[in-house]
C-alpha cells in the first residue's frame, strides 16, 4: 500500500487550508479571476499544487472548475492573475505552448478526432516532430525515424490502455469510455509533467472506470502530477492524496480527501447530504468484473477494496 | 443535326480551364476538405493570382519568372489579409470574410478609374507573351478533326498538366505527413489538436496560404492561353469549385483533378444538347434562358451530391464531411 504512505508525506506547510502553502508546488496560481458579463465566474486569491501528486478539483456544478482548467491552460483568458510552472509564468503564454511546457489537459467533452485513425490520434500527441513542419514534410526521409519511434511509444501506450487492437480504427468507431481512455494515452505521448483531466470518469462504465483509476495512478508512479476534476465522490477518496474544494468561482477548502470529506461545511454545501453512502461503486463493479469473468479485473478490485479499507485504518489511526 | 459539340466537350479534358479549375479546386481540397476552413472566397485568391500575374506581364513588362512570383506572393499577401483576423476565430467568420473579399477583388478591379491597370471590366490579354516564346514545339497543327490544336495550345496544356500533377503529388505527400496528420486533426476539433502543443492558427495560415497559392497558378495557366477577365472570379466560380470538390472527394487529391474534368465536360456536353433542343424547338425556351440553365442543373447537381454522395467519387463514405 505504497499509496496510502505518499498520501500521508506531507504536501503542505502549515495548516490546510484554502491557499495553502506547499511544501513542493509544481503549479502556483495567484489571484486569477474571470468574470463572464459581470458574473464571478473564478475568483481564485492563492492555490499551489502539490508535485508528483493526484490532486483533485471538486465542487458543485457552476462552481467554476472547468472555468479554472481553461484559464491555467491558457483556452480562455483571465481579467487578472499570474500563475506559474515550474516558476515560469504561464499568463498569456498560448495554449499550445502551454502544452509544450509539459502541463496537457484533457476535456469534460472527449475530443478524439473521429476522423483519424486511433494510431494517428496517438501520433499527434508526440511533439519534437520536424515531420510537422511543411517544408521537411515533403521529404519523409526526414521524419520517417522519428515516425517510427513515436509508432513503438504509441504501440505501448495502446497495449497499456488495451486499446491497442484498435489502432487502425477511426477514432469515431470507439464506445465513450474507450474515447476517453484514447484522449488520455494521447496526452501522454508527449511525456507531461503535469497531467490535467476534466471529469475523466464522465460516462464511463463501471468496469472502465477501474482501469482508468489505476491508470491515473500509474500516472504518479512515473513520477508525473495529475490534477483532475470530478464529481464523483469515491474516485476522489480512492485516489487522491489532496482536494481543491471550489464554489462559487472561489476555493473554500482544501486538505488531505479524508479530512475535506468529513468537513462539515463541505458536505453540507457542495457535498450534499449523501456523501457517506456508498454508492457501491467498488462493489458493483466487483460484481461486474465477476459477471465479466474477467480474473484480472476482479483481482484489481478486490485489492482496490482492501487499500481503502487499509487506507481508513491509516486515517483512523491518526 | 450538327454534333460537334460531343467530341468538342471531350476536349475538355484536357482544356486550360480544366487544369485552372483543377488546381484551384485541389486548394480548395486542402482548405476546405483536409483542414476544415469554410473557404468560400476562393474566386478571389484566383483572380488576385491571375491580376497579379498579367499586370506585371502586360503593364510592367516583368519577365516571366518574376510574374511568377508576384503571383505567388499576390495569394500569399490575399492569404495573410484573410486568415490574421479571422483564423483565431470561428469558422463562420472565414466564410463570411473570404466571400466578402472575393467580391471586393472583383469589384476593385473592374472600376474605371484605375483600368489603365487593370483594364476595368475587359480584363487584361496577352499574358502569354513570354510564355510562348518557350515553347520548344514546331509550329504545326495537332489533333484530329474538330480537336486541333496549335503549337502554342499544346505547350499550355503540356505545361499545364505537368503542374497539375506535380501539385497533386506535393498535396499527396504533405497529406501522408505528418504536418497533413496535424490540419486534419484540426478539421476533426482543433482544441484538441491545441491542446496536444500545436500552433493550430499557424497551421491553418499554412493550408490558406498552400491552397491560395495552388488556385492563383491555376489561374495564371488559365489565362496564358485565354484572357483574363474580371467576372469569371465571381462567386459562381467558387461553387463550381465546391461542386467540382465534391463530386470528386473533398478529403482526396485525385477528387478535385477528376472532378474538374468531369464537370468541364459534364457543362460543355449539357451546353451542346440544350443547344440542340432548343435550335429544334424541342424545349420550350429560348436560347438567352439556356445559359442560366446550366447554372440551375450545376446547383441541383451539387445538393444531389450533398445529399447522396457526400464522400465524392473517390472519398471513403466514412470519411465524408457531411454524413453523420
Amino acid at each position: 500500500m505504497a499509496d496510502a504512505n505518499t498520501t500521508r508525506a506531507k504536501l503542505q506547510i502549515g495548516e490546510p487550508g484554502p491557499g495553502v502553502k506547499k511544501v513542493d508546488p509544481i503549479l502556483v496560481a495567484h489571484g486569477v479571476r474571470r468574470s463572464f458579463g459581470g458574473v464571478s465566474a473564478v475568483d481564485v486569491e492563492h492555490v499551489e499544487i502539490p508535485r508528483n501528486a493526484i490532486t483533485a478539483l471538486i465542487g458543485p456544478n457552476g462552481a467554476g472548475k472547468t472555468t479554472f482548467f481553461n484559464l491555467l491552460t491558457g483556452f480562455d483568458k483571465p481579467d487578472t492573475g499570474t500563475w506559474e510552472l515550474n516558476g515560469k509564468s504561464l499568463a498569456n503564454v498560448p495554449a499550445f505552448k502551454v502544452a509544450r511546457r509539459g502541463m496537457v489537459r484533457t476535456f469534460q467533452l472527449t475530443k478524439a478526432l473521429s476522423l483519424l485513425s486511433v494510431m494517428e490520434n496517438m501520433r499527434l500527441g508526440a511533439g519534437d516532430q520536424s515531420g510537422e513542419r511543411i517544408l521537411t514534410a515533403l521529404f519523409s526521409g526526414f521524419w520517417r525515424k522519428r515516425e517510427k519511434e513515436i509508432t513503438d511509444q504509441a504501440l505501448d501506450l495502446l497495449t497499456r490502455f488495451k486499446l491497442d487492437t484498435k489502432k487502425d480504427d477511426y477514432a469515431a468507431s470507439l464506445s465513450g469510455g474507450q474515447r476517453k481512455l484514447l484522449e488520455m494515452a494521447r496526452a501522454l505521448m508527449s511525456k507531461p509533467e503535469l497531467v490535467m483531466l476534466d471529469e475523466p470518469m464522465a460516462g464511463v462504465n463501471p468496469a472502465l472506470t477501474q482501469s482508468l483509476l489505476s491508470h491515473i495512478l500509474d500516472l504518479k508512479k512515473e513520477g508525473m502530477t495529475v490534477l483532475f476534476v470530478e464529481h464523483d465522490m469515491h474516485m476522489v477518496q480512492t485516489i487522491a492524496d489532496w482536494v481543491i474544494v471550489m464554489a462559487e468561482g472561489k476555493i473554500v477548502a482544501e486538505g488531505y480527501p479524508d479530512v475535506v470529506m468529513r468537513d462539515p461545511a463541505v458536505i453540507d454545501a457542495y457535498l450534499g447530504a449523501h456523501h457517506d453512502t456508498d454508492l457501491g461503486s467498488l462493489t458493483g463493479q466487483l460484481e461486474v468484473a465477476k459477471e465479466l469473468g474477467d480474473s484480472f479485473l476482479v483481482n484489481e478490485i478486490s485489492e482496490e477494496i482492501s487499500d481503502e479499507a487499509s487506507s481508513k485504518e491509516t486515517t483512523d489511526g491518526q | 443535326m450538327d454534333l460537334n459539340f460531343i467530341p468538342l466537350a471531350f476536349g475538355q479534358i484536357l482544356s486550360p480551364l480544366t487544369v485552372g479549375y483543377a488546381l484551384a479546386a485541389l486548394g480548395l481540397a486542402v482548405h476546405f476538405g483536409f483542414t476544415g476552413l469554410l473557404n468560400f472566397g476562393q474566386a478571389g485568391f484566383m483572380a488576385v493570382g491571375g491580376y497579379f500575374f498579367a499586370i506585371t506581364t502586360v503593364k510592367f513588362d516583368w519577365p516571366l519568372w518574376a510574374s511568377l512570383i508576384a503571383c505567388v506572393v499576390g495569394a500569399i499577401l490575399f492569404a495573410l489579409l484573410l486568415g490574421i483576423p479571422t483564423l483565431r476565430l470561428r469558422a463562420d467568420y472565414l466564410s463570411i470574410v473570404t466571400i466578402a473579399a472575393a467580391e471586393i477583388v472583383r469589384y476593385t478591379v473592374k472600376t474605371p478609374s484605375i483600368s489603365n491597370l487593370t483594364g476595368g471590366s475587359d480584363g487584361i490579354n496577352g499574358s502569354s507573351r513570354d510564355f510562348y516564346r518557350l515553347n520548344p514545339l514546331p509550329d504545326i497543327r495537332y489533333g484530329y478533326g474538330v480537336l486541333s490544336y496549335n503549337n502554342n495550345e499544346v505547350w499550355s496544356m503540356i505545361v499545364g498538366w505537368t503542374v497539375v500533377i506535380v501539385a497533386a503529388v506535393l498535396v499527396w505527400q504533405l497529406m501522408r505527413s505528418p504536418w497533413g496528420r496535424i490540419v486534419k486533426g484540426i478539421r476533426e476539433d482543433e482544441d484538441a489538436v491545441r491542446s496536444l502543443g500545436k500552433n493550430v492558427t499557424w497551421y491553418k495560415m499554412q493550408s490558406l496560404i498552400l491552397g491560395g497559392v495552388l488556385a492563383a497558378l491555376g489561374t495564371v495557366l488559365v489565362i496564358i492561353p485565354t484572357s483574363l477577365q474580371p467576372d469569371n472570379y465571381g462567386t459562381q466560380t467558387t461553387f463550381f469549385l465546391y461542386t467540382i470538390v465534391l463530386l470528386g472527394g473533398a478529403t482526396t487529391v485525385l477528387g478535385p483533378i477528376i472532378g474538374s474534368i468531369i464537370f468541364w465536360v459534364v457543362l460543355s456536353l449539357s451546353d451542346g444538347i440544350l443547344t440542340l433542343l432548343v435550335s429544334n424547338h424541342l424545349l420550350p425556351i429560348t436560347s438567352v434562358q439556356q445559359g442560366p440553365i446550366r447554372f440551375i442543373i450545376v446547383g441541383i447537381a451539387l445538393m444531389l451530391l450533398v445529399i447522396f454522395r457526400p464522400q465524392g467519387i473517390f472519398g471513403k463514405k466514412r470519411e465524408a464531411h457531411f454524413s453523420g
